[in-house]
């Protein structure tokens, strides 16, 4: 059951994200600025926990959850340190995603080289 | 002369016609459709590796920031084979959209531009797609962080 709410959620999300691409002007970059702005604003609001309850990583996977996390990160740090844990709370959750784009990106860079 | 302008404007149209007719068309639910069930899968994955971490005695909340990470090694691998491109071109925000895309960016950039050094080229611009991501991200995180301190 999980594995179809994941499927039809994030197939939905990414769905409206090529809908963005192909009726409007904006740039796949501004598109996921977009969703990852719209998934940390719907975080704070808590209704993104709501919604990866449901979806799992329907939510999770797609940009947007990227978003989410960051606030959960900072709703959860803040709540411990205060206004310090604003800026530690950032990387609480996504720290370690971010660590392995760089250390993997890197490894993986040296190694392969593009196609064309 | 009125003959002229009615042959005028009957070329005009038949112009119009003949564009309207060669234009590609937006192939709006195709991609759509693509986009759908591309992404989708990519968040099965993603299921499927949750699971994982949940069966190990992880909670949703605990399994999700490895379970990020996890999909992000898989799309700098998937990327590094050239595997992510053909997803990209295949099926768009279906492969964009998905934190596997955030990872292909980074990758993408960081190959791109080895050939431009390794401090300047690779490191420099591995952060060229994905950077205003984490800069808006971020920046949104701490404004709703203070907005919840100060209401609270």
């Amino acid at each position: 059951m999980m594995y179809l709410m994941a499927f039809l959620v994030g197939g939905l999300i990414c769905g409206i994200g090529q809908l963005i691409l192909d009726y409007t002007r904006l740039t796949p970059g501004h598109m996921l600025v977009g969703f990852t702005v719209a998934g940390a604003l719907l975080g704070g609001l808590g209704v993104y926990e709501r919604f990866l309850k449901v979806a799992g990583a329907g939510a999770l996977v797609p940009v947007s959850g990227f978003g989410a996390s960051l606030v959960r990160g900072v709703l959860v740090e803040s709540g411990r340190l205060g206004w310090i844990g604003l800026f530690t709370g950032v990387f609480e959750f996504t720290g370690l995603g971010l660590a392995a784009a760089v250390f993997f990106g890197f490894l993986i860079a040296l190694i392969f080289n593009p196609r064309s | 002369m009125a003959n002229k302008l009615d042959e005028e404007q009957r070329k005009k149209d038949a112009y119009q016609r003949l564009v309207a007719r060669k234009k590609p068309k937006p192939r709006g639910f195709r991609n759509f459709v693509v986009a759908f069930i591309v992404g989708g899968l990519i968040c099965v994955v993603g299921q499927v590796v949750l699971s994982i971490f949940i069966a190990r005695g992880m909670s949703q909340d605990q399994a999700a920031a490895p379970t990020l990470a996890v999909m992000i090694f898989i799309g700098a691998l998937a990327t590094g084979l050239g595997i992510y491109d053909y997803l990209g071109e295949f099926a768009g925000a279906g492969a964009a959209v998905p934190i596997t895309g955030f990872s292909n960016t980074i990758v993408a950039a960081a190959m791109d531009f080895k050939r431009e050094g390794y401090v300047l080229g690779m490191g420099a611009k591995m952060f060229l797609i994905a950077g205003p991501v984490l800069v808006f991200g971020i920046i949104t995180a701490i404004f709703v962080g203070a907005i919840h301190l100060l209401t609270s």
